[in-house]
């Protein structure tokens, strides 16, 4: 089975309408699929729902879906240093859910992993535990978290084979590998694009069984949000 | 004296172990890195999925896809690992971080901590700070004594937001070490030059002075 598209045009063709519900791997700006990104862009679908931890950053990413107004809610852990989302949030126009980012990627992993939730102690007391059932586990209060899933996931890989074997690079690896398990379709923007075989099966970090659609995006622009350096020590 | 900036995260540094897994929280907890000793064979947590994080890269070194929880660059310390979100919070809710650091608006003498909203003011989202505040086992808060206003930011009852129910073990403000001990608090160190009726004052909340039980 080939699952390799040309392109991220063939890749998403069939698959964006108004109305989806994506998941988007990535750590603010670092590891996100921008080609998919700004091909979901270019084709313009709205009523979207966006799952991402921070829905992207000073204007990128993800923000562009928000500046285009195809976001109408957002459901992540964290909305600081994001103006797009913070202005149409407060006029009204996109609802934002807000979890504690441990529940996010274990809402995550649980829709993928066919759970039907969780109980946490994380939000227990606290405005996420508003109308959710408590339990006293290990004498904590422990609040019900539900699974999440979406109709599409987006995510970026360092490499992959033709099955979709995937690895991930350094921190780019994120919530990346839970929502391609989360979706009813991934597509997965590679890097580097290799024969199966190449990879050692060891040194797979996210299985096959979890990628629907493979495009190859040798270039990224990987922009840095907070570029931080130490000097070198003089000699 | 109370103590500078500086002071009080040298005081911070001084609370970690050595061997231990440390979680540092964006913004002052992060300055705590600074002080800690090669030696110490402390490994650093950042919860967007890296274990063993080092300092800022040298110019040359930079790899976009290799940033901290606050997105700046950094680097991966030999022994360093890396994980997704799900095993980066399996780590941190597991129990399996010792201490994490982290910054304060509130802190109850219950040790219930308010650090992630002030209501009017625009929400920025908890991230990480709820998994943080009650999955650590061990939790120091590093915040000023009071408000600018002069509120006290030490208090009986949280007047903010909560982000985790009796997680504080121990809050360094400037004026010292205090521990959060039901109804009121321990001071267990005072900075130099600091009176209890100093503490007694910009505190909203009862203060025993002396050692905490069992220290």
């Amino acid at each position: 089975m080939n699952k390799s598209f040309p392109d991220v045009r063939a890749a998403l063709a069939d698959l964006l309408r108004d109305g989806l519900s994506i998941m988007s791997g990535g750590f603010g700006l670092c590891g996100i699929p921008e080609a998919c990104i700004e091909e979901i862009a270019r084709r313009g679908p709205r009523e979207l729902t966006i799952i991402s931890n921070n829905c992207g950053n000073q204007g990128q990413g993800l923000a562009v879906l928000l500046q285009q107004r195809q976001v109408k809610n957002v459901i992540c852990s964290f909305v600081g240093g994001n103006p797009d989302l913070a202005e149409q949030y407060l006029a009204g126009s996109v609802a934002v859910e807000l979890n504690p980012q441990g529940t996010f990627a274990e809402r995550i992993r649980a829709g993928g992993a066919g759970l039907g939730g969780f109980f946490t102690p994380t939000g227990a007391g606290t405005m996420v535990a508003s109308g959710k059932e408590v339990r006293i586990i290990d004498g904590r209060p422990q609040i019900f978290e539900t699974p999440l899933r979406a109709h599409l996931a987006i995510v970026r890989a360092q490499i992959a084979d033709r099955f979709g074997n995937a690895r991930f690079r350094r921190t780019a690896r994120n919530f990346s590998p839970l929502m391609a398990m989360a979706a009813e379709v991934t597509v997965l923007e590679v890097d580097s694009l290799v024969e199966n075989g190449t990879l050692d099966p060891d040194d797979v970090h996210l299985p096959g069984a979890f990628v629907q659609r493979i495009v190859h995006v040798p270039h990224h622009h990987d922009t840095i949000e907070f570029r931080t350096t130490r000097p070198r020590e003089s000699p | 004296m109370s103590w500078s900036r500086e002071q009080m995260v040298r005081r911070a540094a001084a609370e970690v172990r050595p061997g231990q897994i440390v979680n540092l929280g964006i913004g002052i907890p992060t300055e705590v890195a600074n002080y800690l000793s090669p030696d110490l064979g402390v490994m650093l947590q950042s919860e967007n999925g890296l274990l063993g994080m080092g300092p800022f890269p040298y110019e040359d070194q930079v790899d976009p896809l290799l940033v901290n929880a606050g997105k700046q660059t950094v680097t991966a310390l030999p022994g360093a690992s890396t994980f997704d979100s799900a095993l980066s919070f399996a780590m941190i809710r597991g129990g399996h971080v010792d201490l994490a650091v982290l910054g304060g608006l509130e802190v109850a003498a219950n040790g219930d901590l308010a650090n992630w909203t002030v209501p009017g003011k625009l929400i920025t989202g908890m991230g990480g700070a709820m998994d943080l505040a009650a999955g650590a086992r061990r939790l120091v808060v590093l915040q000023s004594h009071a408000a600018k206003d002069g509120k006290p930011k030490l208090v009986s009852t949280l007047t903010l937001p909560l982000t985790a129910l009796a997680c504080v073990d121990r809050v360094i403000t400037e004026l010292g070490v205090f521990d959060p001990a039901g109804d009121h608090f321990v001071c267990v160190e005072r900075a130099p030059e600091v009176t209890e009726e100093m503490i007694r004052r910009s505190t909203g909340a009862p203060v025993q002075f002396g050692s905490p039980l069992g220290s």
